[in-house]
């Protein structure tokens, strides 16, 4: 009986060793492993699996195809749903998605799905064909903001079916929260990443840097002046937000947007190959339990740091990967749950010397279903740290909206937009974060996709 | 990359360059300013704008070497690039978005101090042209550092020099010759704009204040994105917590949290300072 073989463990890095380097934690399966976990695939006639996957891959066809020592045809099932199987598969939450729903995890362990992704994705990048044949322009042009995971798939779906695509990028570097946000010891860059983008260029897909849709040019002179014939904005949820605290503009507290900026984007862990600093300190609380703050407490310690996570839900509640709490732990990372910051400390001289927290209890479910967290009375306590990241959530950069003619946002300023990416605005689609507020890469991934398609009917129809 | 199409060095360690940046040059206003790196592996350093010409496609920005960062850009020549020149970046002076016969009834006072007359320029030139009077203080250590003088004469219906050794011009502080414009020959402004070091900007909005005149600062806060993401950039203002990048860099001096913001400003002051030993300079030696 194939379920009866157990889960193949993936090869990690020694725990010890990778906290104190920045190269990949998970090796991933090499080709025997990945047969050897393809072949424990009930291939369900009703695959939950699928119906958990938010871009709905066939994955017990790509792991069939992957049983049988095919995975040429593998990568073909899986790219008919997912753009960056390589990166979704590093990076995706699969315990609430096609794993949390794997049968076999009922009575033993699900299905390494993302593992398997992810070694399919590699299998690609590592065997891609000599240049992709380049589909004749049909004469139209796009262009996009962004080039995150919801940018990417959709300039690349729409160079594919023929469109002329530049894609716009505010920083000078391509792959938005893909290259400044997720650290090189979970998603690296170079070998990954990059990879991804240099498909696109064999496609066709033309990259501007250093151009801030809003600043630069405008959604409105890209349609007029630049001959566009649609737009889309994929721009993400990059604004920090801080708590309000007092203390918070001592100096040693930075958002981890900044942080990981400093150290992923600008290349900080490495002072013989880049210029701009980064201010780790002897101990580091990280405020916050998400992906987030997972990487920036996690990269705290990797530059030599004490690193605390503090976080006003209990473990139940943390918001990040299954697995990256797990390594983090691994690490030595020290959890301080149900915690919550009230001041920052200042040691005199306008610097961090701690930070005052009160202890929270678990109340009633909020409406989000998760229990919100009370205040203990009288429970105020100090934790001695002289960095202090803030990990609290992002939310989308109001520049594009402000500056585009007529483009609607709601409450939360999100574009608004609907599933297929059409906003108040005719020939501007919108997807990614800055649709949803801060999200996942395989969302993202798949309003890009969505959105070339309504583009496509769009510009057929104009 | 960006063509550098032209180099001068102004004054002991500040350096000029008008680089090619169409689609910046293009969108820039007085009171914007650019995110430079100078290659692969710099720092994103942000520089106000000094000029700008849509017509030809330039920029022009005004470096003080401070760090490795700053030396890196100087070190650079005529028909080389910069790796990249991202803007125009954060708000317009408040200025370019008045009505124009209101702003024709006013009248303004700009307090230039280093390196910071360079911004100057482009604000009292867009004035000029738009029949706005204004007149300009430049401050600087001594005759020799003082820059823009040139220009400055040319767009400003008056202008004064301070330098603290009296080499040129009053001898002494802006916020004294301040004084002296205001109390002594009765000159009246109706706005004043000051910007230069932090401490400056400080002392001028205090003198300033003290006629009721007021006062626009122009904070050259640490910034990595420049575009919003990170909050490096954070400063008080009016008691609320603000991005330099997106909401200034332009603010209320009567607002600003002064002493908080050179704090910010002095963050990695150490670790520049062992930077800089490690790296050759070569800027001048060309
Ligand atoms: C540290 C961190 C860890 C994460 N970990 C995970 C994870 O493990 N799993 C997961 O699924 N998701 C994770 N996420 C979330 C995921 O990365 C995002 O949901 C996803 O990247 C969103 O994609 P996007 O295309 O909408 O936007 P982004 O990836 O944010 O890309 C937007 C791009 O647009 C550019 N841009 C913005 N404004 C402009 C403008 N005006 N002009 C031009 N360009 C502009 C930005 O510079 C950026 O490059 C993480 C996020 C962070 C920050
Ligand atoms: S420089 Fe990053 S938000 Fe202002």
């Amino acid at each position: 009986m194939a379920n009866k073989i157990a889960r193949v463990a993936v090869r990690e890095q020694d725990p010890a060793a990778r906290a104190a380097n920045f190269e990949e934690v998970c090796y991933g399966y090499d080709r025997q492993e990945a047969l050897t976990e393809a072949s424990r695939c009930l291939n369900c006639k009703n695959p939950r699996c699928v119906a958990a996957c938010p871009v709905g891959i066939a994955i017990p066809d790509f792991i069939a195809a992957l049983a049988g020592g095919d995975e040429a045809a593998a990568a073909e099932i899986i790219s008919r749903d997912s753009l960056l199987p390589s990166i979704c598969g590093r990076v995706c939450p699969q315990e609430t998605q096609c794993e949390g729903s794997c049968i076999l995890g009922i009575k033993s362990q699900p299905v390494a799905i993302g593992k398997l992704e992810r070694y399919v994705g590699d299998w690609k990048i590592a065997n891609a064909e000599a240049p992709a044949k380049r589909p004749e322009w049909n004469g139209r042009k796009v262009a996009v903001v962004g080039s995150g995971p919801s940018g990417l798939a959709c300039a690349g779906d729409l160079a594919a079916m023929g469109y002329k695509v530049k894609v716009f990028e505010a920083l000078h570097k391509l792959g938005g929260v893909l290259v400044y946000g997720i650290p090189e010891f979970r998603l690296p860059k170079h070998k990954i990443v990059e990879r991804e983008i240099d498909s696109l260029r064999r496609l066709g897909v033309e990259f501007e840097t250093d151009v801030i849709i809003g600043r630069t040019l405008t959604v409105d002179e890209l349609l007029d002046n630049e001959g566009y014939d649609a737009v889309f904005v994929g721009s993400g949820a990059g604004l920090p937000r801080f708590m309000g605290i007092e203390g918070e503009n001592l100096n040693g507290v930075f958002s981890a947007n900044e942080f990981l900026t400093r150290v992923n984007l600008m290349g900080a862990y490495d002072p013989a190959t880049s210029d701009t600093p980064v201010y780790v300190g002897r101990r580091v609380v990280v405020v916050g339990g998400g992906n987030v703050a997972m990487d920036a407490v996690r990269t705290a310690k990797r530059l030599g740091a004490e690193a605390v996570i503090v976080y006003r839900r209990s473990e139940a509640e943390l918001p990040a990967r299954v697995e990256e709490v797990h390594h983090a732990r691994e690490e030595g990372i020290e959890f301080r749950m149900l915690t919550n910051p009230t001041r920052i400390l200042d040691d005199g001289n306008g610097w961090v010397k701690g930070i005052s927290c009160v202890q929270m209890t678990l109340g009633e479910p909020d409406q989000s279903g998760r229990r919100s967290p009370v205040v203990v009375e009288g429970s105020d306590f100090e934790i001695d740290c002289d960095v202090v990241i803030m990990a609290l959530g992002t939310s989308p950069n109001p520049l594009i909206a402000s500056t585009t003619e007529g483009l609607a946002v709601n409450r939360r300023g999100c574009i608004e937009a609907d599933d297929s990416g059409a906003t108040s605005r005719p020939g501007v689609f919108a997807g990614g974060d800055t649709v949803t507020g801060a999200a996942t890469v395989i969302l993202a991934m798949g309003a890009g996709r969505r959105a070339a398609k309504a583009i496509d009917e769009y510009i057929k129809n104009l | 990359m960006f063509e550098i199409l032209e180099k001068r060095i102004l004054a002991e360690g500040i350096c000029l360059m008008r680089v090619a940046a169409p689609r910046v040059a293009r969108a820039a206003l007085p009171g914007q300013f650019v995110i430079v790196r100078a290659d692969e592996g710099g720092e994103r350093i942000p520089l106000t704008i000094a000029d700008y010409d849509a017509q030809e496609g330039s920029v022009t920005i005004v470096t003080q070497t401070i760090g490795v960062s700053t030396q890196k850009i100087c070190s650079l020549n005529v028909g080389e690039s910069l790796a990249d020149f991202a803007g125009p970046l954060g708000q317009p002076s408040e200025f370019v978005r008045m009505p124009i016969d209101e702003l024709r009834r006013r009248r303004y006072l700009f307090v230039a101090g280093g390196v910071g007359t360079a911004p100057v320029y482009p604000q009292a030139k867009w004035l000029s042209e738009h029949g706005v009077r204004c007149d300009v203080i430049i401050g600087a250590k001594t005759r020799d550092m003082l820059i823009y003088t040139d220009e400055m004469r040319r767009v400003a219906d008056n202008l004064y020099i301070a330098t603290d050794d009296g080499s040129e011009g009053f001898k002494g502080m802006v916020t004294a010759l301040m004084k002296e414009l205001i109390e002594v020959r009765g000159e009246h402004y109706d706005e004043c704009v000051a910007i230069g070091p932090m401490i400056m900007m400080k002392f001028v909005t205090l003198t300033a204040r003290s006629y009721s005149l007021p006062t626009t600062v122009s904070l050259n806060a640490l910034m990595v994105d420049g575009t919003g993401m990170c909050g490096a950039c954070r400063v008080s203002v009016g008691g609320r917590t603000l991005f330099t990048c997106v909401d200034g860099p332009e603010f209320n001096g009567y607002e600003v949290d002064f002493d908080e913001a050179m704090r910010r400003q002095s963050m990695y002051r150490t670790q520049e300072k062992s930077a800089l030993e490690r790296h050759k300079c070569n800027c001048y030696g060309k």
